[in-house]
């Protein structure tokens, strides 16, 4: 049965292996583990390492253990007994009463009721209802109580299918916070700061300088990282302007950047890119080129969803008749210039065939904006060329 | 180390520290598996706090290893003072053939070292080199480490519970996490909340807990918050009204003293917005 959760994990691809398993088996050996619900947490605790998994560990909890918890129809069926609960304190002899009951006595009661009961039962200490001692219902007080819906005590299963984690799995959620610790994989530390105290180097002057002191210092080593951030701020990425927002707050605070730049362009980059958006002050892109040298990495925020004359053709918004190169020209411009480019797109892949969005994949490696998009595109930007 | 070990329920939480359970069954796990505690969750959620807690609970001294940037996992170990040798070999004030006056334990050395067993915290994992986790797997494991300056090595004569937290800066890497034993802490629902504003201000009237915590939820619910508050806020938050003598009526039509719950101009701008749309 453990064997299955161990399996059930992995095909949540989370990382377990024999260093987990061995101590989820030390666990249930010391005794540490000994119900559902410290399966549940403590099981949780070795086996699973990072709250991004916790999603998974409650799915996989709740596919290896479903049988522990009522089957969701019967949920339904008497989920109307359940809708409102009734007040009304219970004494703690009764509380006492009910402990001495198993996880399989109160299973076992649990079907017999639902086939005896055919009404709504409020405040009682026999069949499913609110507020009361019986093992069943909602808002009840019996330690060994199966929850059929609602608040109040809850048990392991309640817990894994209540999926409370939801929000931390590492492939959907991002915040401004998030996005920095993934930014922080962008570097490549050179001795090029400020001067510390070489000790090797010390000891080695010093004896060469017969005992006498002779300090050494060298520079302190920093990340050589230089990032030029090009965000899309056409119409139909308004959507993921809060997104963008925040990877743009993230790059801007990380202050381990050697230098770091940013424009926007609409759509497509054109004859110019933009500092300010609202006043469409910029510089010639051809500028960017020339003044950046090919080391500096380059990431793209854009939908890549335009219509295919924007690609195409030049000029897009700017068009004043000068236009001598389309906007595909341009990104392969970028492509050339640059060593590492990578297109971030806060769009889900599965609308990535539409034409422009292939054509742009062809000249820039693609990845979802998503924390682990971002990781992967952050980690081709620092692959060696 | 095999045999059942009955008194493992040993960390029960302290009055002046409120866990919940599943934090508790954790903790008392990773004793019971003589395994590091890692410890990860939101700024504010009692991280450090966990540590003293369980200390003062099982009556052991509090060992803390406070991880910096600059921070290296020798450091922790022991500390070679080679300049101070080099400078009194030059004047000749001490003697220095003896290498042992000039080695200095560092706090994990310290807590190997001691005659009692100890609660070693290692604070703030995350902020140190991405390589430094991967320097203590060693020592963590095996629970001694090397001097080779005196090619002598320092085993620890009881193992310390180590407890360790991140703030998730960093992702830790993954044979480090192997070795631990994991616990997010979440940010505590209502019931939890009450109790922990309760062991800071025992003697606050019921309505202006109830409106305040009530109040605290909804900022925390505005969506587009770059700080969410937490619990120190909420205390924070808690301490200025009871100065001010805030009533529990004046906070449901107001939010008074709103810096004191939010750390960024935005997110005070963005919580008058939604209070303006009246949400």
């Amino acid at each position: 049965m453990f064997l299955d959760l161990l399996y059930a994990l992995r095909r949540q691809r989370v990382p377990v292996g024999p260093i987990e398993w061995d101590a989820l088996c030390e666990a249930l050996r010391q005794g540490v583990i000994q119900d559902l619900d410290s399966l549940y947490t403590v099981g949780r605790a070795v086996l699973v390492k990072t709250e991004g998994h916790y999603d998974a560990w409650d799915l996989a909890f709740a596919e290896v253990f479903h049988d522990a918890a009522p089957p969701p129809e019967i949920k339904e069926a008497i989920r109307k007994w359940l809708e409102e609960p009734v007040p009304g304190g219970i004494s703690e002899d009764q509380v006492a009463q009910m402990t001495g009951m198993s996880l399989e006595e109160v299973k076992k009661r649990f079907q017999e009721m639902l086939e005896r009961q055919t009404e709504r039962h409020d405040g009682g200490s026999r069949f499913i209802g609110t507020g009361g001692t019986s093992p069943f219902g909602t808002g009840g007080r019996n330690p060994m109580g199966i929850q059929v819906a609602g608040g109040g005590g809850r048990t392991a299963m309640a817990l894994a299918e209540g999926r409370q984690f939801r929000n931390y799995r590492t492939d959907v959620a991002i915040d401004v916070r998030q996005f920095r610790v993934a930014l922080r994989r962008l570097r490549r530390l050179a001795r090029e700061g400020d001067l510390e105290l070489d000790l090797d180097g010390t000891v080695r002057r010093t004896a060469d300088n017969a005992g006498d002191i002779d300090l050494d210092f060298r520079p302190s080593r920093r990340n050589r990282v230089r990032l030029l951030l090009l965000m899309d701020a056409g119409g139909s990425m308004a959507p993921h302007a809060e997104l963008v927002s925040r990877l743009f707050t993230a790059a801007h605070q990380s202050d381990h950047w050697k230098e770091f730049r940013y424009y926007f362009f609409h759509n497509c980059v054109y004859r110019k890119v933009y500092t300010d958006i609202e006043t469409y002050r910029g510089v010639p892109t051809e500028d960017v080129l020339r003044e950046l040298s090919p080391e500096w990495k380059v990431v793209f925020v854009g939908d890549a969803c335009m219509a295919p004359w924007e690609l195409a053709a030049g000029g897009g918004y700017e068009g004043d008749g000068r236009v001598h190169v389309t906007g595909i020209d341009w990104l392969r411009r970028f492509r050339t210039h640059f060593r590492r480019t990578v297109w971030l797109n806060p769009d889900d892949p599965r609308f990535w065939n539409h034409t422009t969005v292939a054509a742009i994949r062809a000249v820039h490696p693609m990845f979802p904006l998503t924390l682990d998009g971002l990781t992967q595109a952050l980690r081709h930007l620092v692959r060696p060329v | 180390m095999n045999e059942a070990n009955p008194s493992f329920e040993r960390f029960r939480g302290t009055a002046r520290y409120i866990t919940s359970p599943a934090l508790r069954q954790d903790v008392n796990a990773a004793i019971a598996l003589r395994r590091p505690l890692l410890v990860k969750g939101e700024p504010g959620t009692g991280k450090t706090l966990l540590a003293r807690a369980v200390a003062e609970d099982l009556g052991l001294p509090l060992l803390t290893w406070h991880v910096k940037s600059t921070t290296k996992a020798v450091d922790g170990m022991y500390h070679y003072d080679v300049v101070q040798r080099l400078n009194d070999s030059r004047f000749g004030d001490r003697d220095v053939s003896d290498i042992r006056a000039y080695i200095r334990l560092g706090v994990m050395g310290r807590a190997f070292a001691s005659e009692e067993p100890v609660v070693l915290l290692i604070d703030e994992i995350d902020k140190a080199d991405l390589e430094f986790p991967n320097d203590l797997l060693r020592e963590l494991d095996e629970m001694s480490f090397h001097v080779h300056e005196l090619d002598e090595t320092v085993t620890a004569k009881h193992r310390p519970v180590v407890i360790i937290t991140s703030n998730a800066e960093k992702e830790l890497p993954d044979a480090f996490l192997r070795r631990c034993v994991f616990h997010y802490i979440s940010f505590p629902d209502r019931a939890l909340m009450e109790e922990i504003v309760k062991v800071h201000f025992p003697d606050l009237p019921q309505a202006l807990l109830e409106s305040a915590i009530t109040r605290f939820y909804e900022v925390r619910g505005v969506d587009g918050l770059r700080k969410k508050p937490s619990t120190s806020e909420l205390v924070d938050w808690l301490f200025v009204l009871v100065r001010g003598g805030v009533p529990a009526q004046e906070l449901a039509r107001n939010l008074p003293f709103l810096g004191a719950l939010l750390k960024q101009e935005q997110d005070v701008a963005t919580v008058q917005r939604r209070r303006a749309r009246g949400l």
